[in-house]
């Protein structure tokens, strides 16, 4: 059945409360901590930050608490930009990235938390191993089976206009981790990510097993557990709509027998 | 503890190639469900404010009695499917094929007490 209560040992108790420095522009910082290490429950430190001190964006005031304050905070960075989906994470209840999450975004104490209702590997570090794994097996490549052209594969400017809004997700996991169908059913369930990325590729023009796509997808846990609760579509950082690229995808499915 | 590679966790026993056909019967049911319930509630909401010897003559009637016995039908097939996806999502195991076949069973029972009552109305004049 489906658990409604943490496990003992996944309780969240109260952690260190660190120093508070001196300032008009103070911002306090809950930030959920857990190491495997120490082998206790999870915990929430405080943090404080100097706000005229501090960059615009989340990811700069947890990149100043681990420099300045605590160095033993644990979280995924990269580009600090937006494109390499490392920093998600779950800020003030909406799951994200912290490096184009504005400060000025969240009212009151800032509260982080890793990507819901995934294992945690540390801190804020969440276990994505699955979520890749079902990406990987929605096949994402190009897959033909006419020979190789002279020069290369050729799309339209109209056919390449029905990748936007597709390809540029980031595989961040927000949009999946924010889904109750993904929290209940992961094992069986693709998630809006995934299927997002599934849609980009059955659309492609220059894709030549469409069939084969459709048919690895039609599954009433793999496609079907999609709800419609749009959670992915209002959280996506990005700004896609993975909830309308899985309607496609049923569409399509439907159109093959109707 | 299982040594079993994340692929082969994620791929699980493959498709099972079907869910389609539940996905458009959902569709398509819930357009017919659109009109029905207002034409069942309508016409229930009519024979109950009537005496009963109306009533009754009001639910024999052949335009009243198919409309009723086509909601009671298609909104208890409905019911299933939907309660069982909705089983299938919260539930594992032997409860969740308990709780499928509880919720099969009490949809074919309505139905099977609903069409009965409405022949009984419809037959005994």
């Amino acid at each position: 059945m489906v658990q409604f209560t943490l496990p003992k040992n996944s309780k969240v108790r109260v952690g260190k409360t660190w120093p508070k420095p001196d300032g008009k522009n103070v911002r306090k910082f809950r930030i959920y901590r857990w190491d495997p290490d120490l082998g206790e429950n999870p915990r929430v430190d405080t943090y404080f930050l100097d706000m005229d001190k501090c960059g615009p964006m989340v990811l700069d005031a947890l990149i100043k608490i681990k420099t300045e304050i605590d160095p033993t905070l644990t979280f995924r960075r990269s580009c600090r930009e937006g494109i390499c989906g490392s920093c998600a994470m779950n800020i003030d209840g909406i799951n994200t990235l912290a490096c184009i999450y504005g400060l000025d975004e969240v009212k009151g104490d800032v509260a982080i938390y890793p990507l819901p209702h995934m294992p945690v590997v540390k801190d804020l570090i969440p276990d994505l191993t699955h979520f890749y794994a079902q990406h990987a097996s929605i096949m994402p490549w190009l897959e033909t089976k006419t020979n190789r052209p002279a020069k290369e594969w050729r799309q339209s400017i109209e056919d390449r206009k029905k990748l936007d809004g597709l390809y540029e997700c980031v595989m961040c996991a927000s949009c999946s981790t924010s889904c109750p169908s993904y929290w209940w059913n992961s094992d069986r369930y693709l998630g809006p990510a995934a299927l997002l990325h599934a849609y980009r590729w059955i659309i492609d023009s220059r894709d030549e097993a469409t069939g084969e796509r459709l048919d690895d997808l039609e599954d009433p846990f793999k496609l079907y557990r999609c709800h419609t609760i749009m959670n992915c579509a209002k959280t996506c950082p990005k700004g896609l709509n993975p909830a309308k690229a899985i309607a496609e995808i049923k569409k399509m499915m439907v159109s093959r027998v109707v | 503890m299982r040594y079993v590679t994340d692929r082969k966790r994620a791929a699980g026993k493959g498709s099972a190639h079907t869910g389609t056909e539940h996905h458009w019967y959902m569709q398509a049911s819930a357009v017919g469900l659109a009109i029905l319930v207002p034409v069942f509630v309508y016409c229930v909401g009519r024979a109950l404010k009537q005496p009963y010897g109306e009533a009754w003559f009001f639910l024999m009637q052949p335009w009243v009695a198919i409309p009723l016995a086509l909601t009671i039908f298609v909104g208890m097939r409905h019911f299933a499917k939907g309660a069982t996806m909705m089983v299938e999502d919260y539930a594992r195991g032997t409860m969740r094929k308990a709780l499928i076949i509880t919720v099969l069973s009490l949809s074919y029972t309505v139905t099977a007490v609903g069409i009965y009552a409405l022949l009984v109305i419809s037959l005994k004049g």
